[in-house]
């Protein structure tokens, strides 16, 4: 399929670079071993942020899964950079003018960015295992597949900000943090964001982020709870995101050169 | 090969229009060489991108390989090559690395791609540089990367754009070496842009001449210097009387422009000065008039475009500045 092999395509040509530098990729990979010295003293004897509620009393079945979207965020929001720094080259334009498929290009691009972010999380789990979190494989990977859905949304919806910032770079770096910080912050990523807790005009702001639905879903999922609204609502929530990313893309390439 | 109707492009920048390509009417045969020839700012850029797909015309039609630009791009982009202005390779990446992404895609798969790299980097003469980071080529062997992206998938039709700005005459020689050898094995129709005069002189078998966003000549260079610039011939004679009688003499000849007497000087202007010449002298022979020396100078594509204009090339270079657009 030719839609399936031009993302492969698009893929493979961003991650060549990334395997071929092994002190950068070593870096990103020290960053989870970083998250869990700095964090792992605070949440021991820590009480449930949640109040309770889920199947373990580990403070990190909370914490983690917020972790990884923090991590999604991070790691995708700023994939547009690396297509800013190839436009005023012809590297971009040359892509153009080839018969690749325009959504394959941006989802191929954010797929690197995503399989490094899935790479992480894999690592994360893999050091909490001796911990009392407790894994629990098929939510487990029900997150990360949500994860990949969020983070192609993130990531698209990145390049298409470089795209239209091609004529003023300051402008990519600008929108993506003043967007950034609200929506990790809203999400409830760190910090339980209820009716109860919050300001009612900062608990209306969290329900209109699609984050705090998919960082949700992500909690019921990696506690097994797949039956559930907020899962429904969080898958929603990412396709939501990845299918604005994708078709703003596409037009954002269709004036990628005027 | 490519036919377009009334094909223009304005950009609108600061509450001012630009109108880069104004009424473009091109029909180029399948097997062709042509050259786009203007200074900067003329529209050769923007009329390139818009043949590729790159940009979307303001009006007008574009059938490019067969297909329309607008509502068929996927069909055109299978059949082109394209060598923008800029860098086709981005520099972070391996030199094979990117030639293969670029086989790929193009819809071959990996083995074909691999053989087809191989075989452009030798005719390149870019062995040595497969594992190399673009980055760290020369301009030259940048350049002829560029060129080899282009032409992986071994397209019907190749578009360069300013394919040799920036280069030493040398590395200028090896890039239309490569490009000139593909056109003779695969019949490649090659459409490229240049304000290099010579490089349209050398190369192409068809020049237009471009200014203000429109094609102002078009033809082949040496018809274009015979009929809008002619051969000059100069004879000196011994003394003022002779060169009056010598640019008498050749005003009769019906293929002669211009013939003008300056002191002992005679300046003839005639499009064939290599068949004009020998019978000139046969006349002021016949006639008694002796002349003491002559000289015939060939036409530039640059005494072309003074003479549509008044302007030089190289003086419409330096005056706008190279914007990179
Ligand atoms: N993307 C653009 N936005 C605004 N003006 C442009 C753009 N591209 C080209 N132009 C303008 O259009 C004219 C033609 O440019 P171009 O096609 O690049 O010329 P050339 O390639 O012959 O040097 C110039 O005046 C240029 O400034
Ligand atoms: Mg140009």
């Amino acid at each position: 399929m030719k839609v399936f092999n031009d993302t492969r395509t698009a893929f493979a040509r961003e991650l060549g670079p990334e395997l071929r530098q092994p002190a950068g990729l070593l870096f990103t990979m020290l960053l989870p071993f970083l998250f869990l010295v700095l964090f792992a003293p605070l949440l021991s004897g820590m009480a449930h942020p949640s109040g309770g509620g889920m199947n373990t009393d580990s403070p990190w079945q909370w914490f983690v899964p917020g972790t990884l979207v923090l991590l999604a965020l991070s790691a995708t929001a700023g994939a547009g950079a690396s297509l800013l720094n190839e436009m005023p080259s012809g590297a971009f334009e040359r892509m153009l003018v080839t018969p690749l498929n325009r959504a394959s290009m941006i989802v191929g691009r954010a797929l690197k960015e995503v399989v490094i972010l899935l790479a992480q999380a894999l690592l994360i789990l893999a050091l909490l295992l001796p911990t009392d979190f407790r894994l629990r494989p098929l939510g487990a990977l029900a997150g990360l597949a949500l994860l990949t859905v969020f983070g192609i949304g993130i990531g698209t919806l990145s390049f298409t900000l470089a795209l239209h910032s091609r004529k003023q770079q300051t402008l990519f770096y600008g929108v993506q943090q003043m967007v950034f910080f609200p929506l990790l912050l809203l999400s409830g990523v760190l910090l339980p964001i209820t009716e109860a807790s919050a300001p009612s005009w900062l608990y209306v702001l969290s329900r209109i982020n699609p984050a705090t639905y998919v960082v949700e879903a992500e909690r019921a999922l990696f506690d097994g709870r797949f039956a559930e609204a907020g899962v429904l609502y969080g898958v929603l929530a990412a396709v939501a995101v990845a299918v604005l990313g994708v078709i703003a893309g596409i037009r954002g390439m269709r004036n990628a050169s005027v | 090969m490519i036919h377009t109707r009334g094909l223009t492009r304005s950009f609108h920048v600061k509450g001012e229009t630009v109108e880069a390509v104004r009424g473009l009417d091109l029909d180029i045969e399948a097997g062709s060489v042509v050259a786009f020839l203007g200074p900067n700012g003329a529209g050769k850029t923007t009329s390139l991108r818009m043949l590729t797909t790159l940009l979307p015309p303001t009006s007008g039609t574009a059938v490019v390989a067969g297909h329309n630009v607008l509502t068929d791009p996927s069909g055109v982009r299978r059949r082109i090559g394209y060598l923008g202005q800029g860098n086709s390779a981005g520099s972070n990446f391996r030199v094979s690395d990117e030639l293969i992404t670029q086989g790929r895609a193009y819809g071959l798969n990996r083995t074909e791609s691999r053989a087809r790299v191989e075989r452009l980097l030798t005719a390149l003469a870019l062995e040595g540089l497969a594992k190399r980071t673009v980055g760290t080529l020369s301009g030259g062997q940048r350049r002829r990367l560029d060129i080899a992206m282009a032409l992986v998938h071994e397209p019907e039709l190749l578009f360069l754009d300013e394919p040799t700005t920036g280069l030493d005459p040398h590395s200028r020689a090896g890039i239309w070496k490569h490009v000139l050898r593909l056109h003779k094995e695969l019949g490649t129709t090659i459409v490229f842009t240049t304000h290099y005069l010579e490089e349209a002189d050398l190369w192409a078998r068809r020049v237009m001449v471009v200014d203000h966003g429109r094609v102002i000549a078009d033809d082949s260079p040496d018809k274009l210097k015979a009929d809008l610039a002619g051969d000059r011939i100069t004879l000196g004679t011994a003394d003022r009387a002779d060169a009056e009688r010598a640019a008498g003499l050749a005003r009769a000849l019906p293929a002669v422009h211009e013939a003008i007497a300056d002191d002992t000087e005679v300046r003839v202007r005639t499009p064939h000065g290599d068949t004009q010449l020998p019978v000139l002298l046969r006349n002021l022979e016949v006639a008694g008039v002796r002349a003491v020396t002559a000289r015939l100078t060939r036409p530039t594509l640059d005494d072309v475009f003074l003479g549509l204009t008044g302007r030089t090339l190289r003086e419409s270079a330096d005056a706008t500045t190279h914007d990179g657009a």
